[in-house]
């Protein structure tokens, strides 16, 4: 399969670049974040602004970077935002915060933002790295919050929806959606 | 480079060491400006929001009107040998001790610990009972800790004598209490914590609310 992953176009619109379907680097935070609409939206928009903050840094830091300490660098740049991210969410979204807090740590652990650092912002230019990680961004939200709204929805018909499993379930289903759909176009 | 193929290369090659210690130095001041930042910008908002959570949680245990000092400022940490230190809220009336905000925490939840504050009279009767922190299943443990959990209202105005020890569990177990269809495992465990917390008051109150204040109003 052929992917934009790893030349970092970011011109194929959230469908494509979505990273949870494309890559699976963003798998993990789903499971226990996708469990309603509004905590998919938060921790999709708290990963959006790690994501494009990290990127347009890391666009500026990479070129004194040694190349052999780019990584834990990045992880180190990567934690910092993401602290200061729980910090302005506990702050001044207390209540979602409650349901979400224990998770926005976990952003850090998220590979999709250390691949795109590694991938794209450390070869490009300020404002290519932030339009990358405005794209990114928005498609792991979209990919949170429609999670979450069909695991809000079903959650009371189908118990599964609620469990964390539910999550692995829904994410296959529209893995193969997707697959489906990409064959169709190919073979007429 | 001259050094191709002799042996180790060294970690960082001569020319470029002083532009990678400027780099790792500006990352530092980045991690730096940006840590230091934020928790300085927020730090008296979340302090806030800390003193207040506190409010609300006391207020849903021990009724308003029963106590007239600040029970969120008297608190006393009681080391009870279980590791963590156990908070105590304590409400008075006229300087006289009335009734206390304990928080417990049950190891035996269906999926992990489940945190309790319990508002206990000096008479050993359950004021209030409010769910803090659980990791129950979505939708059947985690209906004990709702704000209309027929567990926690069953337990308001219970004491050690009402029923007698022994039955203050489950039906299940040939206790007084009725669970939660499908959450008999969260719901015992919850009537268990709620009645540790009151046999741990009722047995020490009178040191308990002889302890000077852990948190001086700061």
């Amino acid at each position: 399969m052929t992917n934009d992953r790893d030349t970092g176009k970011a011109t194929h619109g959230p469908w494509w670049s979505t990273s949870g379907l494309v890559g699976l680097a963003g798998l993990f935070p789903l499971l226990a974040v996708s469990r309603s609409f509004a905590t998919g939206l938060a921790l999709g928009i708290a990963s959006l602004a790690v994501l494009c903050t990290s990127n347009v840094l890391v666009a500026g830091l990479a070129g004194s970077i040694p190349s052999r300490l780019r990584v834990p660098a990045f992880l180190v740049l990567i934690a910092a935002l993401v602290t200061a991210v729980d910090l302005l969410f506990q702050a001044h979204w207390f209540a979602l915060y409650d349901q979400v807090g224990l998770f926005v740590p976990l952003i850090v652990t998220n590979g999709l933002i250390v691949a795109r650092a590694e991938a794209v912002a450390a070869h490009r230019g300020w404002w290519r790295a932030l339009l990358d990680g405005l794209v990114y961004g928005a498609g792991f939200t979209l990919l949170l919050s429609g999670l979450g709204a069909v695991r809000e929805l079903l959650a009371p018909a189908l118990l599964v929806a609620a469990l964390p499993a539910g999550a692995l379930f829904l994410l296959a289903a529209l893995l193969a959606l997707r697959q489906a759909w990409l064959h169709g176009r190919r073979s007429p | 480079m001259s050094t191709l193929g002799a042996g180790q290369p060294p970690i960082l090659p001569e020319p470029g060491r002083a532009r990678a210690v400027a780099g790792l130095a500006a990352l530092l001041l980045v991690v730096v400006l940006v840590v230091g930042g934020a928790w300085r910008n927020t730090r008296h908002v979340i302090a806030d929001h800390a003193d207040r959570g506190v409010l609300t949680e006391i207020a849903a245990v021990l009724p308003a009107g029963l106590y007239d000092n600040s029970p969120a400022r008297d608190l006393v940490q009681l080391d009870t040998g279980g590791g963590q230190p156990v908070p105590v809220h304590r409400a008075r009336r006229n300087g006289r001790p009335v009734a206390a905000a304990v928080t417990v925490v049950t190891p035996d939840g269906y999926a992990g610990p489940i945190r309790l504050l319990v508002g206990i009279s000096t008479d050993g009767r359950v004021l209030g009972v409010r769910v803090q922190a659980h990791t129950e299943t979505p939708g059947i443990g985690a209906a004990v800790a709702a704000d209309d959990s027929p567990v926690l209202a069953g337990l308001v105005g219970r004491s050690l004598a009402d029923p007698p020890e022994a039955r203050w569990t489950v039906r299940n177990d040939g206790g007084e209490f009725d669970a939660i269809a499908g959450a008999t495992v969260s719901s015992r465990a919850v009537i268990g914590g709620v009645r540790r917390a009151v046999q741990y008051f009722t047995t020490h109150k009178d040191e308990i609310f002889a302890l000077p204040t852990a948190v001086a109003g700061q």
